[in-house]
């Protein structure tokens, strides 16, 4: 090759780089876990996805010598909107993150969505339950990737009714998440021939539950739906069993549990309990491998399904910012959507239009203790909802960007 | 004015007139509403005596009716804040009624339970939207004109408020009824007995307090585009007490100073999560036991002129 | 099966015996704060976060030192106090010439240390605690399943409740208490220790309200939150009952326990408000409480 040719070549190659690093915002792709570190789910997300987002990084730039330089940040919400929508405020105008991960509480879920809208950036939602993340509030900005009510409802209700406990009563958490979990699994329960005889409200942060078991004891209920979620859910369980409700011949069904909270309750107040949830340490050999790894970094503290989501999320999001070369939050946001996702956590899947990731889950029961062979080998797969089954309908969900 | 107040005053408007250019103007403006609302909290413990552990159902109360008339009926942000600071000031006057009847620690019990009451409906109503609460609350445009979704014009917009609040405040208790209710904390036993209604002050104090309280709620709610439960949390109205506390009580400047050194400390500690907390805890026992005169009140015992 | 209102008897009983358990919870812990509201004067906000030291206490000591329940509610009662008597040692004697709103802050200040430290430590979620073997299991009363442990509360509250009431108002030491209240400098001047009968007193407030939370601790999850939202209804008892009065709140916690339970029946939604309420109530109709005196 002629030197002047050389030359044009280098340039072209220089300027194609330094133009890609151009578009990567000042350099570097910065990455906010926001969610809740010292309260009703730090367990559930808090230090633990930090530490899933950090692996998520170093396992992705290992794997595809990236050269993308990534940068982790964090804070806690507190659980409040206000708390919640200041820092993405900030952390997107003052600190040049480009994509916020995590954010369970559906209060703070909607805000961030709405920030992150605002300013063009990634919302990864892993944490939340809403689905209205992906329905009436869905935006071009946000991914939400791990569960949501209408999964819960349809995956533990359908489940359930289907397996003889059609006649349901339900404890349901007094605010907009619990009602809506209890009006989703009605209507589910309904729908497959069972019967709701009965339901009764309880203020969020109960101490007692003990009169709204007396109820549901007295309903005869095959099975108690507890539309709860955090202490609320530990604390029904725990005085559930102090009232001999399982040993009485009615089932629990937890429609929000993390593994940290049978952890929390223990498997002799928390066997029995049938829950949904998508992932879990030990389904397979690849889910083994990394939370034995996450472990490892973790404290001993075994992964739950929101640890899994950021670390596979956060995977998707450096393919999507890499094809691109951008970490424009729309155009990544639309590029994940683009392509198809891979990852040992989930397997294969796709993110919808609305936002919604699509992938199988899983109806768990807790084992008895006697059952379990050592810390954090508490769940038996009970039944496998298909991907293409587990998540509402894209027409139905009322989202402006499904037309 | 006395010359160090007025030059007190001149240094506070020239911090927030300049600081947007270095700092954050978001920041700010919190700092702003928090310094608002508690000047309209040291009135009462201040210069009134009577300490309110319930004056967070102000601040949250107003916040929500400016939300839900900005979000729902559409109204203007200048509507939207007077309805919320009438709604602040509609609730002082009930309550009040009921906590005005007790003193000292009486007093603060009552407010405190009034306030959790409160608090329990603001879960419970629809329109509150529980603990999601009313989000995507539009700025608006303000008196037809102004678009308020302009960064400057909503901090000047704050600016405005905060400053009127303020004067207002201050207007207030160097007026004849301020003298009155100081005198009525100092003793009310003698202040009776010259034939003064003290129920009727202390009355009318406690329901100007919550309307500056609800002015503040309300501002905060256009600012954040947002109204939630932290606003009636109990937990909102120790941190008013705090603020109060470390920057002086009793002082006209304390409120500002506190707000905005415990408004930075929170924006720090964020990223600690609970440590917050104990932040705050350490504080007010440091402050107590230590630094009752408070930073402001420091300073003027130091100058031996009233801040 | 026979209703009233709806509401089968069945159901009814079994709510009125759960609000008479939760009653109890209410009359500890509104019990310790009267006490120490009556001698000092100070309302202690830190009670909330002695009750949750008190179940942490117990926590902590069955599954560090194994030492279980029984001993616990020897135990962690005494830790509690004596903790409580340090605060009141170093930090509480420095306010009482103050206006008395200085307590009621430096107590809200320390709640907020002490609840801050133990949620930095563990979170929220909570730690398990297991029921005694000799609580557990319950019997059917027909209308109900009653589990022993809640027999076990309500018999133990009442007795401690009746006990501290009698020592109080019966013996001669509370006589010292009582006199002490009224004219400190007149009674120590007799001779009295009145400075050591204070700091004593105040560790038994605390140490009743540790007492509450061993008890609560195979009830209720052991978190750091526990005392946090409690201790404004207990609040809202001890202002319905008559600040001071010793009687007063032990009949009006267990009255309101009762009352709460029947409003879960009815009303749930309420429940929450309900004692709040009838305090506003209260306050309106006669501000001293229902058992207080006009000071």
């Amino acid at each position: 090759m002629s030197l002047r040719k050389l030359s044009v070549a280098v340039a072209l190659a220089m300027g194609a780089t330094t133009g890609a690093h151009a578009q990567v915002s000042d350099g570097v792709v910065k990455i906010g876990v926001l969610n809740d570190q010292s309260s009703l789910y730090a367990d559930v997300g808090g230090p633990g996805s930090v530490v899933a987002a950090k692996m998520a990084v170093d396992d992705y730039i290992k794997a595809t010598k990236s050269k993308l330089k990534v940068e982790i940040v964090s804070a806690d919400h507190q659980n409040k909107p206000d708390v919640g929508s200041q820092i993405a405020r900030q952390w997107f105008d003052v600190d040049h993150v480009d994509a916020i991960v995590d954010i369970p509480n559906s209060g703070v879920a909607l805000a961030v969505s709405a920030v992150a809208r605002e300013k063009g950036k990634a919302n990864l939602n892993t944490g939340a339950a809403s689905s209205d993340l992906t329905g009436k509030a869905c935006s071009p900005n946000t991914v939400h990737w791990l569960y949501d009510t209408w999964m819960l409802a349809h995956g533990t209700g359908s489940a359930i009714v289907k397996t003889g406990g059609d006649t349901w009563f339900f404890l349901t958490s007094d605010y907009a998440f619990g009602h809506a979990l209890e009006r989703d699994t009605s209507e589910v329960v309904k729908a497959n021939g069972g019967k709701v005889l009965g339901a009764v409200r309880h203020p969020i942060n109960t101490q007692d539950f003990s009169s709204f078991l007396l109820q549901a004891q007295a309903s005869k209920a095959k099975v108690i739906g507890l539309a709860n979620a955090g202490a609320d859910t530990t604390n029904s369980i725990k005085q559930a069993a102090e009232f001999g409700i399982v040993k009485g011949g009615q089932s629990l069904a937890g429609l929000l549990v993390f593994l940290s909270d049978v952890h929390a309750l223990g498997l002799q107040t928390a066997q029995g309990l049938i829950f949904t949830e998508t992932f879990y340490w030990d389904l397979n050999d690849q889910t083994r491998a990394w939370s034995k790894r996450f472990a490892a970094a973790n404290g001993g503290k075994y992964p739950t399904m929101d640890h899994a989501g950021v670390y596979a999320v956060i995977l998707h999001y450096l393919k999507s910012v890499d094809a691109i070369k951008s970490d424009d939050g729309t155009k990544a946001v639309a590029e994940m959507k683009k392509l198809p996702t891979d990852d040992p956590l989930f397997g294969k899947g796709t993110i919808r239009a609305d936002g919604r990731k699509i992938h199988p889950a899983y109806l768990f029961e807790v084992k008895k203790p006697s059952e379990s062979k050592g810390a954090y080998d508490y769940y038996k797969l009970r039944a496998t909802i298909p991907a293409d089954q587990a998540f509402r309908p894209l027409k139905d969900g009322g989202c402006e960007l499904v037309k | 004015m006395s010359r160090a107040q007025r030059i007190a005053f001149g240094v506070m408007l020239a911090f927030f007139l300049l600081a947007p250019l270095v700092l954050y103007p978001v920041f700010l403006m919190k700092v702003m509403c928090f310094a608002l609302f508690a000047c309209a909290f040291n009135l009462l413990i201040g210069f009134g005596g009577l300490l309110s552990f319930g004056h967070a159902m102000f601040l949250g109360t107003a916040g929500y009716v400016s939300a839900h008339a900005a979000k729902v009926w559409g109204c203007p942000p200048e509507l939207a804040i007077l309805l919320g600071t009438l709604a602040a000031a509609a609730l002082g006057l009930v309550t009040g009624l009921l906590a005005i009847r007790r003193q000292g620690i009486y007093f603060a019990m009552i407010t405190l339970a009034l306030s959790q009451m409160i608090y329990f409906y603001c879960l419970q109503a629809p329109f509150t939207h529980g603990e999601d609460g009313i989000q995507s609350v539009p700025r608006g445009t303000l008196f037809g004109f102004i678009d308020l979704s302009n960064i400057w014009a909503m901090y000047a917009t704050v600016l405005v408020v905060f400053v009127a609040g303020f004067l207002l405040i201050y207007r207030a208790i160097h007026s004849p009824f301020g003298q009155v209710l100081k005198s009525i904390r100092e003793n009310e036993a003698r202040a009776i007995s010259l034939g003064y209604d003290t129920t009727r002050y202390k009355f009318l104090a406690f329901v100007l307090s919550a309307a500056l309280a609800g002015l503040a709620g309300a501002t905060k709610a256009i600012v954040f585009q947002l109204a939630s439960l932290t606003d009636v949390h109990w937990t909102m109205s120790g941190e008013v007490v705090l603020i109060t506390l470390l920057g002086g009580m009793g002082t006209i400047f304390g409120p500002v100073a506190g707000a905005l050194v415990i408004i930075t400390m929170e924006n720090y500690l964020a990223q600690l999560g609970a440590w917050v907390t104990v932040a705050q805890g350490v504080i007010f026992v440091i402050c107590v036991l230590a630094f009752r005169r408070g930073i402001v009140g420091e300073i003027a015992h130091f100058l031996k002129k009233p801040l | 099966m026979t209703e009233i209102f709806g509401i089968p008897t069945q159901a009814l009983f079994g709510q009125l015996l759960i609000g008479l358990i939760n009653g109890s919870f209410y009359a500890l812990l509104s019990l310790g704060l009267a006490v120490i509201f009556g001698l000092l004067n100070i309302i202690n906000f830190t009670h909330g976060a002695q009750y949750m030291l008190g179940a942490f206490c117990a926590y902590l000591l069955l599954n560090k030192t194994g030492v279980g329940y029984w001993w616990s509610l020897l135990l962690a009662p005494l830790i509690v106090g004596a903790l409580g008597m340090l605060i009141e040692r170093l930090m509480l004697k420095r306010l009482y010439k103050l206006d008395h709103l200085y307590g009621l802050l430096l107590t809200f200040g320390l709640a907020l240390v002490i609840q801050g430290v133990f949620r930095n430590e563990y979170g929220t979620s909570g730690q398990p605690y297991a029921m005694p073997a000799e609580l557990a299991g319950g019997r059917n009363l027909g209308f109900m399943f009653l589990p022993n442990y809640r027999a076990w509360v309500i018999a133990t509250s009442v007795a401690v409740c009746l006990g501290t009431w009698f020592v109080i108002e019966k013996t001669k030491l509370g006589s010292y208490l009582r006199a002490a209240t009224e004219n400190p400098a007149l009674v120590q001047a007799f001779g009295i220790n009145v400075p050591r009968m204070i700091t004593l007193t105040y560790g038994f407030g605390a140490a009743l309200a540790a007492f509450a939370g061993v008890m609560a601790a195979p009830i209720y999850q052991v978190n750091p939150q526990m005392g946090a939202d409690l201790i404004i209804v207990v609040f809202a008892v001890v202002v319905i009952g008559g600040m001071g009065s010793i009687m007063g709140s032990i009949v009006t916690g267990f009255g309101l326990g009762i009352i709460e339970g029947l409003t879960k029946v009815f009303y749930p939604e309420a429940s929450n408000t309900v004692i709040f309420v009838i305090m506003a109530i209260v306050l309106a109709v006669r501000p001293a409480g229902l058992f207080g005196a006009q000071k």
